[in-house]
């Protein structure tokens, strides 16, 4: 063999192995399968694709949890992980179906709503492609996801992001971004159809309250508040001050702007009976003048950047050594949909829904985010659902 | 799948074959050599689906 081919064989050889190493990696990633133990609530477990024939056989698809009372009252649909990695959503929206029991109206969740966008990542800022959760029987495996859908799932994308049906022009990548693709299509690009799908159960199922869950950068001014538009303004305004007064929290409310169109808060109001809102809890992970993106940062939100960017007041949020940990997030999140419960079915009793078994802020914040999950070695294998 | 992603993947491998030949033709620069197989590695996880 010539000198050439021997160099070759070698480059050749090193190429393979980075290839296989990191390839192997990324499709483990995109196939991990995170289960979840359907709570004693949980009535019935359907898929988006009942809701619009287009998402079955396709990695958009996903689960919908149903928690119906026995007495007929109103309907909230839980929304998380619109944006994958902003897992304060999903963590939120599982102490809901693991825990959540419904005696008047019903709850319907769909944990991992960007199916999709929770099986890509994003290597070039250094993303964890997973993260655990301590919990009273060992740790519960998460995967990290993006933003965006995957370009593996929606491909090409546009030059310009044309929304539908308002014709605003919006940016390329948003195409890919369930929180710009509201109301959506039945024939148009897959993550149109994921919110076409959600607002068919919004239609079908007369939904009477939409809560769409996130985490928002403590450097941007639209974080850790509720953002709601004039129909749901009066509910969000009096859960704010509520959870204010009452535990001690800060969640403002922000109104939701008319002429920018795509937004979950903005099209549900807009084109069903429902009252949107949008929950932002603060997330330093985003924030981008950040150290390293570790699994540290993103569960207790601690960075000295930041916090010498809060003596400096550069912040929209209260910040110091203690950061912003997971439990308050998702503490937040879950006092937060209470009340807007709470809130709704004291203006309209006629459609009041009651839950209960559902943790406070206060709850979450001392016993941690991990002690409301259960195991799924020892559960019903027929309760287990995976996404 | 849309016909316009089977047609990224048909360009996909015909620029991952373009490299791979370009690659063997290559008789003097390593640098060269190693260049070709590093810009094949997004194609061919591509086409694999991987990423």
């Amino acid at each position: 063999m010539s000198r050439v081919w021997i160099v070759k064989s070698i480059l050749l050889l090193v190429i393979i192995a980075m290839m296989a190493v990191a390839g192997t990696q990324l499709y483990k990633h995109r196939h991990f399968k995170m289960p979840v133990v359907a709570g004693l609530g949980v009535t019935k477990v359907a898929k988006l694709s009942d809701y619009i024939e287009g998402l079955k056989g396709t990695v958009a698809d996903t689960n919908v949890f149903f928690l119906e009372g026995k007495e007929e009252g109103g309907k909230i649909l839980i929304i998380a992980n619109t944006h994958a990695n902003e897992p304060a959503a999903i963590l939120s929206a599982l102490i809901f179906v693991e825990n959540a029991v419904v005696d008047k109206g019903t709850l319907i969740i769909i944990p991992e709503f960007n199916n999709s966008a929770g099986r890509n990542t994003r290597p070039g800022d250094g993303y964890p492609l997973y993260f655990k959760i301590p919990t009273d029987w060992g740790s519960k495996k998460f995967r990290m996801g993006n933003r965006d859908a995957s370009p593996l799932d929606q491909w090409p994308d546009p030059d310009v992001y044309v929304h539908y049906p308002e014709k605003q022009l919006l940016s390329f990548l948003d195409v890919r971004n369930t929180n710009r693709t509201w109301p959506g299509r039945p024939k148009g690009p897959l993550m149109e159809q994921v919110t076409y799908g959600a607002m068919q159960i919004m239609r079908q199922e007369k939904v009477d309250i939409a809560v769409d869950i996130h985490g928002a950068e403590t450097m941007f001014p639209v974080t850790n508040c509720i953002v709601a538009p004039t129909k749901s303004m009066r509910i969000a305004t009096m859960t704010s001050l509520t959870v204010k007064s009452r535990e001690r929290f800060e969640n403002h409310v922000e109104p939701s702007p008319s002429g920018f169109r795509g937004l979950s808060h903005r099209e549900i109001g807009d084109y069903s009976d429902a009252l949107p809102f949008l929950l932002e809890a603060p997330l330093p992970f985003l924030d981008q003048p950040t150290g390293p993106k570790t699994v540290d940062l993103l569960l207790d939100g601690k960075d000295p950047f930041l916090l010498s960017l809060s003596k400096k007041k550069k912040l929209f949020v209260p910040y110091d050594e203690t950061g912003w940990p997971m439990e308050k997030r998702v503490g937040q999140h879950c006092s937060v949909v209470l009340e807007i419960v709470r809130q709704y079915s004291r203006k309209f009793p006629d459609k009041a829904i009651k839950l209960r078994n559902v943790p406070r802020y206060a709850d979450v914040v001392q016993n941690g985010v991990g002690h409301y999950y259960h195991d799924p070695n020892k559960a019903n294998k027929a309760d287990v659902y995976f996404n | 799948m849309p016909l316009i992603m089977i047609l990224y993947y048909v360009i996909c491998a015909y620029l991952a074959g373009m490299l791979l030949w370009n690659f063997i033709r290559e008789k003097k620069s390593v640098n060269d050599m190693l260049l070709y197989l590093l810009v094949m590695i997004p194609l061919i996880l591509r086409i694999l689906r991987v990423k």
